[in-house]
């Protein structure tokens, strides 16, 4: 998988845990949410969670202290759910960890992941990066006023942050 | 006359007056479509893919060609804007335009390879095609006297454009569930059916000139037709976009997204109920950082000033006027009891352009009538056009001793049919002549329908009736909601037409009745024929069609319907 992180190639410090693997606890390990249970109290490492996109943020919630990385997974590019849950992660519950776009997600929601709060965005291996960067200098302005706009901005404001 | 001309007003009616900003906005919009439209041509993007991204620019695969779907935004054009349509209909289309029930316009045989340049057509305008179509927040419907109407105390274009604005592009709320409508209106009498939307607003406004919205949910048509419920009674202006918001997300997060059929918000809010519903939107919106998602009073101010009333002259006899020119010609005295609507400024009315000609197709219009309509408009009312949502364009605000001269004007151009609100005024959708998705046809009904009903003194003697025919379930030509509702279906690779009687969109908004059995392409227009008559025969004196159903239900039409099968 290639890495893009607020828009630039970047190199994938995470280690995609397999479900049957063992969680590493020496190396920043991403795991499914329903393995939570089997990480030890103690770890220092960083941890990472892979959620699905009917998780709802309140779920999420009591963990946030615990994960540096919160891998939203889209099972198809239509399914927009997970913008929701982005944006209440960063808004209502003041996350501030990576959130990662996982799964079928194109080039064409780039920016709107990004404006709604993802850090980044997993591309395929051997996919052209030039729409996914084509896409975030697309548009000058914007109607609406989101988490990652200056906090002054408004509604209907039409200004990028 | 004032001896002004007027041809080319300096001082347009209100129409939201595009700035740097949303130009800019535009140009991106059109060089993103082209990028992905070269993908796609490259085959970097699958049907797949491609389908919902042209989907969010109203282009559509019809069953003979791309149809682009253009949006009117709350059917308000400037006569520009419509000698634009006229432009987009002669280089791309066959020289014709489709006025929908959403206060659009379709073109239905557009090239993929020419979609763009279509697009940036119509953007030279200040046009486009955002969000007609796909899963996303489509294009905000209103009355179409905004603006004009006697009874209205909040003009609903300024939310309108508030919403239209928010909605666009909304990063949040582009893959929804499914659809998403949003009509809002300002008068007492609701021209916009909000109880049939996912959202309904209703503006009002209090002694202080605060305005506020009693905001609807859940409502909708298609194959389960919902009325919406009335989810808060008094939402003051500057928290309309935090409690959409919360709405949205509610629906966003929950609502149903394996069958297509189970994705709209109604669906949601009948399987989790009206008042959980309401606690998850409530719960939702006490959580938001409302500071953030306050509809700022500049910002109303700001859009208000795009839509200040144009300069209406003093008209002390302009009634006079009008009265003198009604005695002197029956035939335009006759068109303007159908075709007018009260205006709120004495001297002036608002007068419908029928797109409903005996025997034509509902909602059409050619290139030249499109620039005539766009000249009349420049001479007679303030440079500007309305779409109605009964696909009737609208001269909101017409002087009355000028109505005679507009009327005159109409006449050759074949849009003078004084049928508004009458049996001929149809609705009907594109049905298998266009659509991919339909069972049946419309158009050729609705034709028949008014032809057989032609003597336009036949339908005044039956008085208002509103038919309204959709092609399959999915029920764009809202037949739920029509006074007598005709909708195709398929009986074994047959066209069959299932009829409802007693719907209403408006205040009073009812789903109709199912009569019984469907009919066959040949028997419809006998069967609305009969109903007809049987209304003629049992109705009470200043009964309308729709008040004499009420009285005596579906009883005596279902007798007369299928004594003889
Ligand atoms: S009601 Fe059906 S046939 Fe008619 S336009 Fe809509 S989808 Fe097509």
């Amino acid at each position: 998988m290639q890495l893009l992180e607020q828009g630039r190639p970047a190199a994938d410090r995470w280690l995609r845990v397999a479900d049957a693997a063992p969680i590493p606890d020496d190396v920043a390990a991403l795991i499914g949410l329903e393995r939570l249970a089997e990480v030890p109290a103690g770890r220092t490492a960083p941890l990472g969670v892979v959620v699905g996109p009917a998780t709802l943020p309140e779920e999420l919630a009591p963990l946030l202290n615990r994960v540096a990385l919160i891998a939203v997974a889209f099972p198809k590019f239509r399914d927009g759910r997970g913008f929701t849950l982005g944006r209440a992660l960063r808004e209502r519950f003041r996350y501030g960890g990576e959130l990662r776009a996982v799964g079928h997600v194109l080039p064409d929601q780039h920016l709107f992941l990004l404006r709604c709060g993802f850090s980044a965005v997993e591309v395929a291996d051997g996919a052209d990066l030039a729409p996914w960067t084509a896409a975030l200098g697309r548009f000058h302005t914007a109607y609406q006023a989101m988490v990652t706009d200056k906090a002054t901005l408004r509604q209907c404001m039409r200004r990028f942050g | 006359m004032d001896g002004l001309d007027r041809t080319a007003p300096q001082v347009t009616a209100g129409i939201y007056k595009y700035d740097a900003y949303d130009r800019q906005f535009l140009r991106d919009r059109v060089a993103e479509f082209r990028g992905q439209v070269d993908r796609r041509l490259a085959g970097a993007l699958s049907e797949d893919e491609f389908k919902p991204l042209r989907l969010m620019n109203g282009l559509y695969l019809q069953l003979h060609a791309y149809m682009l779907r253009c949006a009117v935004p709350y059917g308000v054009l400037s006569s520009d804007q419509m000698r634009q349509f006229a432009v987009v209909a002669r280089r791309f289309d066959r020289g014709y335009g489709h006025f929908t029930t959403r206060q659009n316009i379709q073109f239905n045989w557009i090239k993929l390879e020419e979609a763009a340049d279509a697009i940036a057509t119509l953007a030279d305008a200040d046009l486009h095609a955002i969000q007609t179509s796909g899963n996303c927040i489509r294009n905000v419907t209103t009355d179409e006297y905004a603006g004009a109407a006697f009874d209205e105390s909040v003009d609903p274009r300024v939310y309108a454009e508030i919403l239209r604005q928010w909605s666009t592009l909304h990063p949040e709320f582009s893959f929804l569930p499914r659809k998403f409508k949003i009509a809002i209106t300002g008068a007492a009498r609701d021209r916009a059916a909000i109880q049939l939307h996912d959202i309904g607003l209703a503006a009002r406004r209090d002694a202080s000139g605060a305005v506020s919205f009693e905001v609807w949910v859940g409502g909708g048509m298609g194959r389960t037709p919902i009325l919406a419920y009335r989810i808060r009674e008094r939402l003051p202006e500057a928290e309309t976009i935090a409690y959409l918001e919360a709405i949205l997300r509610v629906y966003n997060a929950l609502g149903g997204r394996e069958n297509i059929h189970k994705a709209r918000i109604k669906i949601l809010v009948r399987d989790v109920g009206q008042a959980r519903f309401t606690e998850l939107v409530e719960q939702e919106y006490a959580r938001l950082p409302r500071e953030r998602y306050r509809l700022e009073p500049e910002v109303v101010a700001a859009i208000q000033a795009h839509f200040a009333p144009p300069p209406f002259a003093v008209l002390p006899q302009a009634d006079a006027a009008l009265a003198a020119a009604c005695d002197g010609d029956a035939e335009f005295a006759a068109w303007v009891g159908r075709n007018t609507h009260p205006h709120k400024v004495a001297g002036y009315i608002s007068a419908v352009i029928s797109l409903k000609p005996i025997g034509g197709i509902p909602g059409d219009c050619s290139a030249a009538q499109m620039d005539a309509i766009a000249d009349l408009a420049d001479r007679y009312a303030f440079g500007e056009v309305r779409v109605s949502h009964v696909q009737n364009l609208v001269l909101a605000h017409v002087r009355k001793d000028e109505l005679y001269a507009l009327w005159q004007a109409l006449r050759p151009l074949g849009l003078a049919t004084g049928n508004v609100g009458l049996l001929s005024d149809i609705i009907a959708c594109p049905g298998l002549d266009y659509c991919a998705l339909a069972n049946a046809r419309a158009i050729p009904v609705a034709q028949l329908i008014a032809e057989r009903f032609a003597d336009l003194h036949r339908q005044h003697d039956i008085g208002s009736v509103y038919i309204n025919i959709s092609g399959c379930i999915n029920a764009c030509a809202h037949h739920h909601v029509g006074h007598i509702g005709i909708l195709g279906v398929d009986r074994k690779g047959e066209e069959y037409y299932q009829i409802t009687l007693g719907g209403s969109a408006t205040n009073d908004a009812r789903i109709g009745d199912i009569v019984g059995p469907s009919f066959a392409y040949d028997q419809v227009t006998d069967a609305v024929e009969t109903i007809l008559r049987s209304y003629l025969a049992i109705r009470q004196a200043g009964e309308l069609f729709i008040d004499t159903y009420r009285r005596t239900g579906l009883a005596p039409f279902k007798e007369a319907l299928y004594a003889t099968a």
